[in-house]
Order: structure tokens, then C-alpha cells, then sequence
């Protein structure tokens, strides 16, 4: 592999020719670690993601998963080891990526005025930003509540006025942390149709989830993390029909973690 | 009494507000940005500050007092702008008093605010001003009981303006040094009647601002 990291198990995906096509790809970890008080949270983890399709940090709770999306993301640091996107460094990656958490983090304001604080923080010139709430509205399907207290909608509606925030200024890559964690499951249908129109839209996307149904419709490629470690990362038809870790394997079966 | 409000109580009663409102309005352009910058900023001392900070919310208004007027008396350094015995002077030593009161208590919202929004203001690489800006306006409801509390104590405190205002009849007397004078003079009908519409006015802004901050609460959550 041209950058030589040690992971024999990464694979350059199919679509080696949509990296030309995207600036922050491949997103490349070597060596990671990172632990809080002397406790190891990430556990020397390297990877290589290229493919420009839906990627799914897949395992149980408390795996590392969360810490996994922040440390790509750049709001956590590595005790050790680095990450890049494509040629660039996580922190000025980080200007052309949009994150949501598992409990979306909306202002104490409207809908509407949830999807303007975007614009305004990143300079979107005024004339511009009453399209780009609209279109963001409708991609949402919340257009009729625009004048709502983002805080008073229901669980989905505000996960979905979250990523559809995120995704407003059409970043390059959108990180997804549990988007469906705690959903019933017509919410949850109504967050994934979301995504899949993102991901449709040419935006990389990656994302957490302990739900095994959810990263079988969503995935192109799945990592599975279990006490820190990645134990395996593979094309998601290969990773459900035949994974290679005993571990993945028997999480798989709906067996409990040792 | 109070129904038949002549000329000389209208006028103290105004001064009153126009003293107090004029305090807290200065402190409050100090205190919330101050508050705000304490809350989100990590620097060396930062605990001491706050520890001060907080400390200072009980400062007695009396030593508040003495040292405006010894900064303003004529001996003082700042003597030489004759601010003392106006109400410019009474104003100074409420927005002392004030200050940390609105500063501790908008540094606590702000903070409890940050460590909800923090990691999406930094997701979308928001300036420590944009930063600031969001959580003032987001806490604005919550920020305006911390004002009003500033205001609470402006208005009901007798020990700093009775000093540096010296309760001169139609030139620094507002309520609370009048009730301390009519009180000394025996004038006990005239003291009773300010001091209820004392409490009626710090009851008044108490409730208007818990009516505001719970409006807030149910329509944004």
C-alpha cells in the first residue's frame, strides 16, 4: 500500500477512482490510541477508508466507538498515533466536515433559526441563506415547522433537523454519531431515508451504531470495534455474510460480549 | 399615603429606579461578557477568579461605599471631577456592587450552557466571539434573573448610596435613604409607606422575571 501503513487487512475498495473525485479521502488512522485516566479507550487501531460510500463504526456499547468518530473528527486528540484526510491534517479537514451527536445538540431557538446559526457562524452571504434554510427544511421533511422550538419536536424530528443542519452547507463528509439510538422504528426509517439521500448526494459519510439491521441497510463497508480494538473492516456484504473475527462473529449471532 | 403621591415622593422614587436601572445597565455590559469570557476561556488563576468572583457577590455595600467616596472625595483621585454627593456617584458604587452579582451568576449559565453546546460550536469552528454570541442569546432568558437580581439588590441597598450621595433633598435622596431618615426622625408613617412600595417594586421585577424565564423554558425548551 502506498503509505505503508501496517494494517494487512485494509483493502483498497472498489471505488479507488472516486478518491480523485474527493478531497479528504482516503481517510487514513495508523497506530491509534487513546485513553482517559490511565484507561484505554481506543487501542491501537489503524485503518484505511477510501471508498466513497457509507462507512459504519459498528460494535456494542462502549466499545470506542463515539471516541473513534471524535478522533476523526478532531475534537478528541490521540494519545498516539495520527489520522489524515487525503492530503490534509484532521483540524483543517474538520472545516469541510459537519458532526451530529447521539443527543442532538440544538440551540434553545426555532427550527428555522437551528439552520440560520450555521450560516451565519460560516459567512454564508445574507441573501443566500433563505434557500439554503428552505432547501434544508424540505430535505428534513420539516418545512411546516420551521417557526417551532427546535427543543419541542419529537425525538426523530430533531434528529433529523440536526443532520439536515449539518448537512446545509454541503460539507464533504458527514460523521454520524448513533443517529438512531433511541428511536422507535418508523423514526428511525424516517433518519436513514435522510441519510441515504446524503450519501446519494456524493457525501462521505461515517457513522456509529450498535444496531446490527441498521448497518446491514446502511453500509458499504463496516468497521467493528469491540473494547477499543478494530477487529475487523470489510465490505459489508463480505463482514455479514462471513466475518472473519470470532468476536464480530458472534456479536453477529446476537451472542453478548465477553 | 401612597395614594396621594405628591411631587417630592414621585421624584425619589424615580431617582431611585433611574440609580439602580443606570447601575445594573452598566454592570450588565461589563458583567455578561465578563461572565461569559470566565465561563469559556481556560487560563492560569482561573479558579481563583472565580472563587473571587462568587466571593464578591456578598461584598458589603457600606465598604463599597467608603471607597467610592474616597475615590471621589475632593482629597481623592479622582476628586477633581466633583462626582461626589450626584447621582453619578450612586451610580458607580451600585454598578460595583452589582457587577460581580451579574457576572457570577451569567458565568454559571453560561457555563452550564457551554458544556451542552461545546462540542457542536467546535464541530462548526465557531470564533470564541461566535461562541460567546450564541451562548449569551441562547441564555438571554436565563441571563435577564441573573440582571434582575443585580437589580434586586441595587434597588433594596442603603449602606453605598447614603455615603457617596449624602440624601440631599431633590438632588440624591431615593427610597431607601429616605425611609433610613424618616425612620431616625421619628416619621415612622412616611418610612412604613416607602418601604411598601419598596417591597412592592422588588416584588414586582422578581415576578416579572420568573413569568419571563418560565415563558423561556416551555417555549424553547
Amino acid at each position: 500500500m502506498a503509505d505503508g501503513a501496517p494494517h494487512t487487512e485494509e483493502r483498497e475498495y472498489e471505488q479507488r477512482d472516486s478518491i480523485a473525485k474527493h478531497p479528504l479521502l482516503p481517510l487514513v488512522a495508523r497506530g491509534l490510541d487513546f485513553g482517559i485516566n490511565g484507561q484505554r479507550i481506543i487501542d491501537d487501531v489503524s485503518f484505511w477508508i477510501g471508498s466513497n460510500g457509507r462507512t459504519v463504526i459498528l460494535g456494542p456499547n462502549g466499545a470506542g466507538k463515539s471516541v473513534m468518530l471524535r478522533l476523526c473528527h478532531g475534537l478528541l486528540k490521540p494519545t498516539r498515533g495520527e489520522i489524515r484526510w487525503g492530503d490534509m491534517s484532521v483540524a483543517d479537514a474538520r472545516e469541510q466536515q459537519a458532526m451530529t451527536s447521539q443527543k442532538p445538540v440544538l440551540l434553545r431557538r426555532t427550527v428555522k433559526d437551528n439552520l440560520l446559526h450555521v450560516l451565519r457562524v460560516k459567512g454564508v452571504p445574507l441573501g443566500e441563506r433563505q434557500a439554503l434554510v428552505d432547501a434544508a427544511l424540505e430535505q428534513a421533511g420539516l418545512t411546516d415547522l420551521g417557526g417551532r422550538a427546535a427543543r419541542d419536536l419529537s425525538g426523530g424530528q430533531q434528529q433529523r433537523l440536526a443532520i439536515a443542519r449539518a448537512f446545509a452547507l454541503k460539507p464533504k463528509v458527514l460523521l454520524l454519531d448513533e443517529p438512531t439510538a433511541n428511536l422507535d422504528p418508523a423514526a428511525v426509517r424516517g433518519v436513514e431515508e435522510l441519510i441515504g439521500a446524503i450519501g446519494a448526494a456524493g457525501t462521505k459519510i461515517l457513522m456509529t451504531t450498535h444496531d446490527i439491521a441498521q448497518a446491514k441497510r446502511l453500509a458499504a463497508d463496516v468497521m467493528f470495534l469491540n473494547q477499543g480494538r478494530l477487529l475487523e473492516h470489510a465490505p459489508a456484504m463480505e463482514f455479514f455474510s462471513s466475518p472473519k473475527d470470532p468476536e464480530a462473529a458472534r456479536f453477529l449471532a446476537g451472542e453478548l460480549p465477553a | 399615603m401612597i395614594a396621594t403621591l405628591d411631587a417630592d415622593l414621585f421624584e425619589i422614587v424615580l431617582l431611585s429606579l433611574q440609580v439602580s436601572l443606570g447601575a445594573v445597565a452598566i454592570a450588565s455590559i461589563i458583567a455578561l461578557p465578563l461572565g461569559a469570557l470566565i465561563a469559556l476561556q481556560r487560563f492560569p488563576g482561573r479558579r481563583a477568579v472565580v472563587i473571587l468572583l462568587n466571593a464578591m457577590m456578598g461584598l458589603p455595600p457600606v465598604v463599597v461605599g467608603l471607597m467610592v467616596y474616597v475615590l471621589l472625595s475632593r482629597a481623592g483621585p479622582l476628586g477633581s471631577m466633583g462626582l461626589l454627593f450626584t447621582p453619578t456617584a450612586m451610580v458607580i458604587a451600585q454598578s460595583i456592587i452589582v457587577l460581580p452579582i451579574i457576572a457570577a451568576l451569567s458565568r454559571q449559565t453560561i457555563a452550564d450552557l457551554h458544556e451542552e453546546y461545546s462540542e457542536y460550536l467546535r464541530s462548526l469552528g465557531c470564533t470564541p466571539m461566535q461562541s460567546i454570541a450564541t451562548l449569551l442569546w441562547d441564555g438571554r432568558f436565563r441571563l435577564l434573573t441573573a440582571i434582575m437580581a443585580g437589580f434586586g439588590r441595587a434597588i433594596a441597598e442603603v449602606g453605598a448610596v447614603i455615603i457617596v450621595g449624602g440624601n440631599i433633598q431633590h438632588s440624591t435622596r431615593v427610597m431607601t435613604t429616605t425611609i433610613a431618615l424618616e425612620t431616625s426622625k421619628g416619621n415612622l408613617a412616611l418610612a412604613l409607606g416607602l418601604g411598601v412600595m419598596l417591597l412592592t417594586l422588588a416584588l414586582g421585577v422578581n415576578a416579572a422575571a420568573l413569568v419571563i424565564s418560565d415563558t423561556a423554558r416551555r417555549r424553547y425548551g
